[in-house]
Parts: C-alpha cells; sequence; structure tokens
C-alpha cells in the first residue's frame, strides 16, 4: 500500500526532530535558583559594547557601572566625588600632579591584585592609544575629557591633558598632567576611566583595534572579557535574546550584591516595557514617561525619581537672522514664552523652570541673575524699540526622539511658537528627525533661529554644562564674545574648588545678562521597579547601584 | 530542473548589483550622517569632520561604491558602524529570531487559513462563509501593532498566559548552537528552552499571520469556488467518487495554484512585516534592529542586510515555483 503524501511528510517531519534531538551538547550549568535573586530590568536599547574605554551610549555604561568601578565615584544618590577604587586624592601645590591613596585588598575578577600598578597600566592604555583607538567614536569620551593621545596621529586633536601616571608604592599613584583643569577629579568617575584587569586586557588583546578607518573591529575582550572589579561579574551576553546576564562577585570587597544575578534586557518600546512590569516579566526598567509616573505609582510600583540633573533650553542662533544679534530681541523672546505653563502642563511632576544653565544640584548656580519674567506686553514693547516687529524665525524642533530633559519636543514646541506668536513673531515650523538631521541642522551651518536642546550632565561640575556650552565660539549659538570665553579659561583653569565655584557663579550671571538663548527647565527622569524591589537609590547621574536591590522577603 | 535553477541564480546577479547601486545612493542621499548618531548632544563639528574622513563619507560617493563592491565580491560586507561588530555577525544572531516569527505566522496562516477558506467555500452563503469571509476582512484592515498590543493586553498583562516580549526568559539559560531556539532546544535536548521558545512565538506570530491568514482563506474560498463549478468535478461526481476523494484529489489539489503564489509572495512580505511586530514584542529580529540601523546611519548593516533579504527573498520565491510541479503535474519547469 502506497503511504499517502500527508503521512510521509509527517514521518519526515518527525524523523528529522528525531534526528537533531540531542544531537548537540548542552552546556548548561543547573539551573540558577529561585526567581527571587534575580533581577531582569528593561532597558531600552542594546549596550554597543562592553569595554567602556569605547563606550559613550547609556546602555553600555550601565552595565560598566555594576561591572567596573573608578578611581573616585559620585556618592550614592548624589553627584559630589567621593571615595571609589581611591580612598583619599590630593592634588600637589601646582594643582597638575593628583596622588590617589588606593584602596588594598581588592581583587579583580580574574583573581589578580588591583594596584598602582594596574591604575597605570589603564592610563598609559587610554594615553599610548594608537591607530584606530584614536578614532573620536572609539575613544570619545577620553578625547572629550583629556584632549589627544601621547602621540597624536591627527593634526585636528588637541594635546592630551594627561601626562603621565607613576605607581609610587603598591596603593599610591600619582597622575600628572599638562596643566589644571575643572575636570580633574570630578571627570575620573565617568565609567570612561574604570580600571580593568591588566592581566585580562593583555590576554584578550585589549587594544587591538583592528580593521580599517570606514572598518572598525572591536577585539573580543570589548564583547565578551570585561574585567573589573565591582560587585558584578559578567556572565553572558546574550546578542540573539537581547539579554545580557551579569553574577555576584562573591569576592567582592565591599558589601556584597543581595542578588545572584542581574539580567538587562532590551525593549527598546516605552509601552512595551511597561506592559512587560505588568506582566511580571521584568521587575524594572529605565526611561519611564512621564505621563506613565502616575499610574504606575498608583499600582503600587516603585517609581523613583532622579534630583534633575539635566537642562533643556531654547538656543538663539545670532548668525541666523540678523536681528537675533541684538540683545533686545533675544530679551523679547524670553519674555514672550511662558516657562511655567509649559513646566506645568507638559514635564514631569517634579520638574522646574531653569534659571541658570545647569541645575541647582550643581555648585555654582546662581539664584541671583537676571530673570525673564513672563511679560507678552514687554517683549512687544522691546521688539518695536529694536525695530523688529515683523520678526520671522524659523524654528527647528526634532521629532520621533525623548531625551531625559525633553519628553514631548513636540507638545513643548507647540506651546512655545503660540506664546512667540502672540508676542508677534511669525514662526516657521521646521520638524526634524532627531538624529542625525536635527542635530546636524542645529549645530552646524546658520540655517536655523530658534532650536530645543539640552544636556544631561557627566559629572557635578559646572563647566561640563555651560563650558561645554560657551566656553567658545560654536555654529549652535552663532555668537563671539572673549570677554566671556577668557572668564572660562580662568574658572577651567582655576584650581581651588571654592574660586572656581565663584566664577561659575559670574559666569551664571554674565551668560544671563548676554541671554544666548533661555534656559527653559530642568526634568527629573523616572525609573521604575516592581512592587517588592527595594534597596536602589536614584542617581541623578543615572548611575544606580544594583548591588543593593533585594526582593522583600 | 538544474538548468532552470542555474538559470534564477544567474538572474540573481544583475538584480543584485541594481538593487545594491540604488540602495547605496538612496541611503548616501538621506540628510545626516552616523557621526551625529554616535556623538549625540555631545559631538563638535571637528569630532564629526573626523568621523566622517574616517568612514570615507566625505569623498565621491562612486569610490565609496567601489570600495563596498570589492568587500562584496570577496563575500565581505564590512562591519557595523554602532557596535564595530561584523555585519554578518549581527545577520547571523538576529535572522533566525525572524525565521522563526515567519515560519510561525506562515504555519498559522495556511494551517487555518486553507481548511477555513475550503469550508467557507464548501457551505457558501452560510453562517460560517459570512463569518469567515468578515472575519478576513478585519483581519486585514487591523494594523499589526495595534493587535498586538490587544494580544498583549488581553493574553499576557491580564490572564498571564502567554510572555509578552523577547524570544526565551532570560533566567533559563538555554545553550546557543545555531540562534534557532526551539531547534537548539532540541538539538540540545533542553526541552524546557524548546517549549519556552515556543511559547515566546504564539503571540508575535498570531499578530504576525492576521494578513496573510486573511488573504489566504480569501484567495483559498475564491479558488475552491472556481473550481467547484468545473466539468471534472460534475463527471467526478457524476461517477460516483465518494466526497472525500473528490476533495483531496481533484478541488483541492487545482485550488492550490494560486494560493501557493500567494504563499510565496506572503512570506517574502513578512519578512518586512516583522519590523513591527518585532520591535512591539522585543523580539530580536532583524527587523527591529533594520529600523534601528535606519535611525542610526548605519549604512553597512542596512546594505548588507537588504542584500541578504534580497537573496532570500528570490531563493523563497524559487522554491515556490518549483513547488508547482509538485503540486500540478502538467507544470514542468524549464
Amino acid at each position: 500500500m502506497r503511504a499517502s503524501r500527508p503521512k510521509v511528510a509527517i514521518a519526515a517531519v518527525a524523523a528529522a526532530a528525531l534526528a537533531v534531538a540531542g544531537c548537540a551538547e548542552s552546556d548548561r550549568e543547573g539551573s540558577g535558583g529561585s526567581s527571587k535573586d534575580t533581577l531582569v530590568f528593561g532597558v531600552a536599547g542594546d549596550p554597543k559594547v562592553l569595554d567602556p574605554s569605547f563606550a559613550s551610549d547609556g546602555e553600555s555604561l550601565r552595565v560598566a557601572r555594576q561591572v567596573f568601578e573608578t578611581l573616585v565615584r559620585p556618592e550614592e544618590g548624589g553627584t559630589k566625588v567621593s571615595p571609589g577604587l581611591a580612598e583619599t586624592w590630593q592634588p600637589d601645590a601646582a594643582g597638575t600632579t593628583w596622588t590617589f591613596k588606593l584602596r588594598s585588598g581588592v581583587k579583580f575578577h580574574d583573581g589578580t591584585d588591583f594596584n598602582a600598578e594596574a591604575v597605570c597600566a589603564n592610563f598609559d592604555r587610554w594615553y599610548n592609544a594608537k591607530g584606530l583607538m584614536q578614532s573620536p567614536d572609539v575613544t570619545a569620551y577620553w578625547q572629550d575629557v583629556m584632549g589627544g593621545f601621547a602621540a597624536n596621529e591627527d593634526d585636528t586633536l588637541p594635546p592630551s591633558l594627561f601626562k603621565s601616571c607613576t605607581a609610587t608604592d603598591a596603593t599610591t599613584v600619582a597622575l600628572a598632567f599638562t596643566r589644571v583643569s575643572s575636570k580633574i577629579p570630578a571627570a575620573l568617575m565617568l565609567p570612561s576611566f574604570s580600571i580593568h584587569s591588566p592581566k585580562a586586557l593583555e590576554e584578550h588583546d585589549a587594544s587591538n583595534v583592528s580593521g580599517s578607518a570606514d572598518d572598525i573591529k572591536y577585539p573580543v575582550y570589548a564583547t565578551e572579557h570585561p574585567t573589573g572589579t565591582g560587585p558584578f561579574k559578567f556572565k553572558s551576553w546574550d546578542v540573539p535574546n537581547k539579554t545580557l546576564t551579569l553574577e555576584r562577585n562573591e569576592d567582592y570587597w565591599g558589601e556584597k550584591a543581595k542578588l545572584k544575578s542581574l539580567i538587562f534586557k532590551t525593549i527598546s518600546d516605552e509601552n512595551a516595557r511597561k506592559q512587560e512590569l505588568r506582566s511580571g516579566g521584568i521587575q524594572g526598567y529605565d526611561l519611564v514617561g512621564p505621563a506613565d509616573v502616575e499610574p504606575l505609582k498608583g499600582e503600587g510600583f516603585n517609581v523613583l525619581t532622579r534630583p534633575a540633573f539635566n537642562i533643556l533650553y531654547l538656543a538663539i542662533n545670532q548668525k541666523g537672522n540678523p536681528k537675533l544679534a541684538d540683545l533686545k530681541v533675544r530679551q523679547a523672546i524670553a519674555h514672550a514664552i511662558n516657562r511655567q505653563a509649559l513646566v506645568d502642563s507638559k514635564l514631569p511632576p517634579g520638574a522646574q523652570v531653569a534659571v541658570n544653565f545647569f541645575p541647582d544640584t550643581v555648585e555654582g548656580w546662581n539664584g541671583d541673575v537676571t530673570k525673564y519674567e513672563y511679560d507678552v506686553d514687554k517683549a512687544k514693547a522691546l521688539l518695536a524699540e529694536a525695530g523688529a516687529s515683523d520678526l520671522t524665525l524659523r524654528f527647528h524642533y526634532p521629532t520621533e526622539v525623548t531625551r531625559p530633559y525633553m519628553p514631548n519636543p513636540k507638545d513643548l514646541f507647540e506651546l512655545l511658537s503660540a506664546d512667540l506668536q502672540a508676542a508677534g513673531i511669525k514662526i516657521e515650523a521646521i520638524p526634524l528627525k532627531w538624529s542625525p538631521d536635527f542635530l546636524n541642522a542645529t549645530t552646524s551651518g546658520n540655517k536655523h533661529d530658534l532650536h530645543f536642546l539640552g544636556w544631561t550632565g557627566d559629572y557635578g561640575d559646572g563647566y561640563n554644562f555651560i563650558g561645554t556650552f560657551f566656553d567658545r565660539q560654536k555654529d549652535e549659538w552663532g555668537f563671539n564674545n572673549p570677554a566671556l570665553f577668557e572668564k572660562f579659561k580662568q574658572a577651567d583653569t582655576t584650581l581651588d574648588p571654592a574660586a572656581r565655584v565663584a566664577l561659575y557663579k559670574e559666569l551664571n550671571a554674565d551668560i544671563m545678562n548676554f541671554l544666548p538663548g533661555v534656559p527653559v527647565s530642568h526634568s527629573p527622569p523616572a525609573i521604575v521597579f516592581g512592587k517588592d524591589v527595594t534597596g536602589v537609590k536614584a542617581s541623578p547621574l543615572t548611575d544606580e547601584r544594583f548591588s543593593t536591590a533585594q526582593f522583600k522577603s | 530542473m538544474i538548468r532552470f535553477i542555474v538559470r534564477r541564480l544567474l538572474q540573481l546577479i544583475p538584480t543584485l548589483f541594481g538593487l545594491s547601486l540604488l540602495l547605496f545612493i538612496w541611503l548616501r542621499r538621506l540628510p545626516g550622517g552616523p557621526e551625529t548618531a554616535i556623538l549625540g548632544e555631545r559631538g563638535t563639528p571637528e569630532m564629526r569632520a573626523a568621523i566622517r574622513h574616517n568612514l570615507g563619507l566625505d569623498e565621491p560617493i562612486l569610490i565609496q561604491y567601489g570600495r563596498f563592491l570589492r568587500r562584496l565580491i570577496r563575500l565581505d560586507l564590512g562591519t557595523s558602524i554602532a557596535t564595530k561588530r561584523e555585519v554578518t555577525t549581527e545577520f547571523l544572531q538576529r535572522f533566525p529570531g525572524t525565521v522563526e516569527l515567519t515560519v510561525t505566522a506562515m504555519v498559522i496562516a495556511i494551517g487555518i487559513g486553507i481548511p477555513l477558506g475550503y469550508l467557507a467555500a464548501r457551505r457558501r452563503g452560510r453562517l460560517l462563509d459570512h463569518l469567515s469571509v468578515g472575519g478576513s476582512l478585519i483581519g486585514i484592515c487591523i494594523p499589526v501593532f495595534f493587535l498586538a498590543y490587544i494580544l498583549k493586553a488581553i493574553f499576557s498583562e491580564n490572564l498571564g498566559w502567554f510572555p509578552s516580549s523577547g524570544r526565551q526568559d532570560p533566567t533559563i539559560g538555554a545553550t546557543r548552537i545555531t540562534n534557532f531556539f526551539v531547534l537548539d532546544g532540541l538539538m540540545t535536548r533542553e526541552w524546557d528552552a524548546a517549549a519556552d521558545a515556543l511559547w515566546h512565538l504564539v503571540l508575535p506570530g498570531l499578530a504576525l499571520a492576521s494578513i496573510p491568514l486573511a488573504i489566504i482563506v480569501r484567495i483559498t474560498r475564491a479558488s475552491v469556488l472556481e473550481v467547484l463549478n468545473e466539468d471534472f468535478v460534475r463527471t467526478a461526481e457524476a461517477k460516483g467518487l465518494t466526497e472525500n476523494v473528490i476533495r483531496r484529489r481533484h478541488v483541492l489539489r487545482n485550488a492550490m495554484l494560486p494560493v501557493a503564489t500567494s504563499i510565496g509572495l506572503l512570506t517574502g512580505g513578512l519578512l518586512s512585516g516583522a519590523v513591527l511586530t518585532e520591535t512591539v514584542f522585543a523580539f530580536s529580529g532583524i527587523g527591529a534592529f533594520i529600523a534601528e540601523s535606519i535611525s542610526q546611519r548605519d549604512y553597512p548593516v542596512l546594505m548588507g542586510f537588504i542584500m541578504i533579504i534580497a537573496v532570500v527573498y528570490v531563493l523563497v520565491n524559487l522554491i515556490v515555483d518549483l513547488s508547482y510541479s509538485l503540486i500540478d503535474p502538467r507544470v514542468r519547469v524549464r
């Protein structure tokens, strides 16, 4: 009897299944304990790389903060420089050499000792970077903080701020710099200055960034073997499943992590993260939509609000419309917009109207600066005085993006453009896709008059905010103000913290008089954890420590 | 038959060449570039210029294309600008997810669509017919992402029957061999891992199946109705053959030709339809990765992925063409 085709097909599938079944080795260890010691945390994107020396995206840095440690780190829940792998630090009289006293008894995840030589091996690795490692998309933060390298291969690179590292004894290290800088020591809190195991760096050829300039390949260390001293060790990065698993470092020098394992799971869609939290698949997530904060709180989830450490500003480009070079016109714009209404109606709970270009959590904030209250009549009068009553401005705003300081750019644009129109300014709306169109259009050329942009601080020093915006001529603002630039230089090279803070206060006052743009608001971003998860303190720098997270028993 | 296959494969070469040229020019004409995506608010004009220079984006477009072709001939698709991993590695880690999802959706669509379409035709004008025709209209109209949210809200958030995102529970710690999670589970006898992966496929599979299911129901119904009116069916009935035999040997077989054609086209379409489903279900596949790569202007990833998808698309349709001869012995490929 001839078997019918369906039967043959079913038999074939069954045979194939039997043939593949068990044909490969399972490399799985015994199933990992109760779910009470594993936290799955939802993140918005995959990390790009696991070696923080090469990272500049938030998700890579989040992983690095659990696996690695830096010489100094932000105090828990704050921005102040506090002890990390170094217990104390001190500059010399000239302010160019900093001596760090290191913690003893610390071991890297590969069992080797952490000591002064290990620290110098790391700084030497960054400083002596060659070839493709000097590419600005590979070592972005090093270049941001230190400028260049021992031997710059590109003429456009500035000279290095870093000069040398000396291991005085096993627990003392001296870092020498070419000049005094406001960035030291605060910038050393950045995860990009994490200390790696020199043995692991060597073993996995960590500095071998290969390929060609248009085809860069990271060494295997950067994707498979990150080896630090942190409370969690790297276990696996399951790219096909969009998850990254860390496990407790049982030999950690400090208080050991409460969780046995910590899993970061990528869920790029904001709504999908919320649904997954509710269905129990994850026990926390970041980048909570402002509209979800209250509902999630109401359902009993632990919504933590980070102290605001960002600024949203309305930038004015003085090279755009020539009328914008007139201070009166800029003052008119500042008076025309109702920032309080914007904060009340469009930003998350806890947001504030900005008075300076940095939040009051940063030293040097100055409440005693020129303020521009909402006053439409005054705005109209100023415009008339400046002979700019028929002003038309091109207002750029980004689409398809949520930034921590700007949850809904289109709504913000609509409010502010209505305000400006009420004061008699005509607005030409230019919506652009955030990346790269909007960023390109607003930070180069001079086709932009007004736009939204903002910044989240990297570390707790005022220069990281206002210096980034205003310490030199930039296409974004289109002005040249040598006196202002000179004062920035002075602040940057002032060693005494108190004197520097005094200069920041002056600078804030100067900026608000000169009014290159209007500071709009500071928004506190939220992070949420499951109903039974406790122990995590929200950090303004997004430096949340998962090692203290635990489930209520 | 072999000559047919060889000829079809040779046709691929000019197709791919034309596609790559068009795509290359189109991608480079998009405003902006990867440097802004990499640097964000942090970038200075100098840093952006340096990255553009390093990536060779400041050179004439034909020189850039020439470099791409030289690599392509060596089957080297380059590395991702964002992750600095090889494009082929990125593809092999994500494509299996999309294949699993597409196959699940097609199994659902075919498994339900053909019987339903057939029954609707046999019970023409009755309740089942109206239900399936009306239902398929809804299936075509309802946006996939909307359906996805509804499915998740009901079956995951409220009832808790199915997981709402991902391809597998990460705490299982499954072994990876081929990155086809179900297959890997079978191969390593990690039955729980295979079952969990299957479980994760149900909701996204259903969401993605909605449109092809609706189309297959309609085509099957129309095609069966047409065949039922053919003379040979009447003859078979007059000969006194049982309904079972008529259905299997005569009606279904003849009605399947247009259905098979549409299945081939639909499968190709699903590869692109997967973008939304993958994003909403945080399902790791090529669709979600392509969407991400567009916003990052990750040119090598986009070029590489779309070239490979084009090859796969042609191969799927080649298989469909070959299957005609199995369904209908009168069709001989030459």
